[in-house]
């Protein structure tokens, strides 16, 4: 594993990174404590990827660079500017919640303010999108970059190779990303694909394909950092795979124990990417068991608010359910 | 104004669009260089506007579906063609799960003003899959707009204002009308309705409603029988999607006799949802059954002319059909 200072990052990038990491992790627990009491009926969640999604999107100019993601995302869309109230409103379904105005299933996160394009629960249908805000780029000649995600079972839905195929054609300035968690709900890896590597796909269409310990925050970051650059500079496209842990069952309506061992679980839960990563900002001197203990009773007060902010916020009025079908 | 075929009226409008608003770009499997589609549509464009204004896309139709939602919300306004109505199948999962709900799903925040357009219908020796009226799957979908020009200037006018509109249309155009039909076209800017049936025949004995190449046989089919004493209501019902309820009930009450006339299977067409509607608002003003003339309950016409000849509606049974209702 790479050292945290070969990222090149500042300390004060680092402490975000771990403020970030540490945000995503506390704001799906009460995400998951909001459905257990049964406030909001539904989640599912990203624990496991936050070190990966915090070390991706902080490769990205997120003022510019137009986002298209999945379910298990929102690490990542915190980083690219939406709030933890943000959130929990989509949690909620309220009408003030960025994403979908209470319109979509949590975990649907989007947000016209932060170029993060909504999308649907079929998945891997942001794919193709993401070759549309691509080839825009192109047509504009502006430098700015799409980045997609999806996850490793929905990577090999038809749309993915119609999307890879086309962006390796034009060479859009478009960035691939399966974070490949090693279930499809209950459906393992050795029953969803042949290959060793779901990054050996990119060869077949003209572009690199990377695969990337997820654990590993500086390795990741320096992946994206190099496949922004390129993209950036018009050499194409990039599938970046993240090996990444799925610590809890697929949503609120799975239950992994059904198809995992307990000691796969455990094993698992031992080696928590969050962790290993604490350990290393310990080692290398960017913040003291105090700074993170501290920082932990300022993200949870900031969770508490939030939640009771977005818990007052009112329901969409019944008749909105008519609005916006089409443009008036 | 100038003659022109429906297929040049076409043409014409898009190249206005495209020289009005450079945002306004088209794509799709041959659109490209300088063969111009299939069947000649955008012929002429890709020098006008420039190959990646204009450009061919592989053999990909989930693509053309996505890479238009994309382009959408970054403010472009797509022309995705599709070869034919019976290759949009593999789109359908673009066109319904996100074009269409793009602005729904987040009340507004992002739109994808998009133009699908694709050739339909039979007549042409295309057995089953080059025949298919395939618009019924894409109709009862709100948010999205299905519709058909009959005649050159609607034609013309139609997509023009397909355009414009920030709906995601699919436009529907009969192969068969591409060259068969020629009329004085305006060649300056005008737009024509998107939204609105269109009574092409004043008349007082029966109303038929019909669309595409049938209402040609309707209009030639009125003509004739007027000479006899039959005075025929004629309405294009255009916008298969949704339907101008008012126009369509106001000329059934106004004759109290029906005929529906489409050249798609008789159960689950179009026609279904307007004889719904007509029985619902207008129940107590007819005075006979309202009477649908359709092709049969088989998948298409067969590509055997025989087989072709015994699946299309042909003019002498719109005419036999208008004098039974008559006679009621």
């Amino acid at each position: 594993m790479k050292t945290l200072k070969k990222s090149g990052l500042s300390k004060e990038e680092m402490i975000q990174a771990y403020y970030e990491v540490k945000r995503g992790r506390r704001l799906d627990e009460r995400l998951w404590q909001l459905t257990r009491i049964g406030k909001t009926s539904f989640n599912i969640s990203g624990q496991g990827a936050e070190v990966a999604q915090v070390a991706m999107a902080m490769a990205f100019e997120h003022d510019k660079d137009i986002f298209l993601p999945y379910y298990r995302d929102m690490t990542a869309c915190l980083v690219w500017g939406m709030t933890s109230k943000d959130i929990i409103l989509g949690s909620f379904g309220k009408d003030a919640d960025p994403s979908s105005h209470g319109r979509q299933m949590p975990n649907h996160y989007g947000s016209k303010e932060h170029n993060i394009v909504s999308f649907a629960s079929t998945v891997s249908t942001q794919m193709p999108l993401a070759t549309g805000v691509a080839y825009a780029a192109q047509l504009e000649g502006k430098d700015y970059i799409a980045l997609t995600t999806t996850g490793e079972g929905s990577a090999n839905q038809g749309e993915v190779q119609e999307a890879m195929n086309f962006a390796g054609v034009k060479k859009l300035p478009v960035i691939f990303v399966v974070e490949n968690n090693n279930y499809a709900i209950s459906v393992p890896i050795e029953e969803q694909y042949a290959n060793e590597n779901m990054s050996d796909r990119a060869h077949g269409y003209g572009f690199e394909g990377i695969t990337v310990d997820g654990n590993d925050f500086t390795e990741v970051y320096l992946t994206f950092k190099k496949a922004v650059k390129d993209a950036r500079s018009g050499k194409g496209p990039k599938l970046i795979e993240l090996k990444v842990y799925r610590l809890t069952s697929h949503s609120a309506d799975d239950d992994q124990t059904i198809y995992r061992s307990k000691e796969d679980i455990e094993k698992m839960k031992e080696s928590d990417p969050i962790d290993v990563f604490e350990k290393q900002l310990i080692d290398e001197g960017y913040l003291t068991q105090a700074d993170m203990d501290k920082m932990d009773e300022e993200i949870r007060a900031e969770i508490d608010k939030a939640t009771d902010e977005a818990e007052a916020m009112p329901d969409s009025a019944p008749e909105s359910l008519l609005d916006e079908v089409y443009a008036k | 104004m100038a003659e022109m075929t429906y297929l040049e009226a076409i043409n014409l409008g898009i190249s206005e669009e495209m020289a009005r608003d450079e945002k306004v770009v088209i794509f799709g499997e041959d659109v490209g260089g300088d063969k111009g589609g299939v069947f000649g549509v955008t012929k002429g464009l890709a020098a006008k506007y420039g190959d990646n204004r204009c450009f061919n896309t592989p053999l990909t139709e989930g693509l053309i579906g996505g890479l238009a939602v994309g382009l959408g919300v970054m403010g472009y306004r797509a022309i995705g063609e599709f070869q034919f109505a019976d290759y949009i199948l593999p789109a359908t999962n673009q066109i319904l799960s996100e074009a269409r709900t793009m602005r729904y799903r987040t009340k507004g925040d992002w739109t994808a003003p998009i133009v699908y357009r694709t050739p339909y219908g039979g007549g042409v020796r295309g057995g089953l899959y080059h025949s298919q009226s395939t618009e019924k799957i894409f109709a009862g979908q709100p948010g999205l707009r299905v519709v058909t020009p009959s005649n050159p200037y609607d034609a013309k006018g139609m997509i023009k204002a397909a355009i414009r509109s920030d709906d995601p249309v699919i436009f529907y155009e009969h192969k068969r009308l591409y060259r068969l039909l020629k009329a004085e076209v305006p060649t300056d800017d005008y737009i024509v309705p998107i939204d609105k049936a269109n009574v092409v025949r004043e008349g007082s004995d029966i109303t038929v409603i019909s669309y595409g190449m049938m209402l040609q046989y309707a209009i030639s089919a009125a003509e004739k029988l007027a000479k006899e004493g039959i005075d025929a209501e004629v309405v294009d019902v255009r916008s298969l999607y949704p339907l101008d309820r008012e126009t369509l009930v106001n000329a059934a009450k106004k004759t109290g006799k029906i005929l529906l006339v489409t050249e798609d299977n008789k159960e689950g067409s179009i026609m279904s949802e307007i004889a719904a509607m007509i029985s619902e608002d207008a129940l107590f003003d007819l005075d006979a059954p309202i009477k649908r003339l359709a092709g049969p309950d088989a998948p298409s016409m067969g590509y055997s002319l025989t087989l072709e000849r015994e699946f299309l509606v042909n003019e002498d049974q719109v005419i036999e059909a208008m004098i039974e209702l008559a006679e009621y």
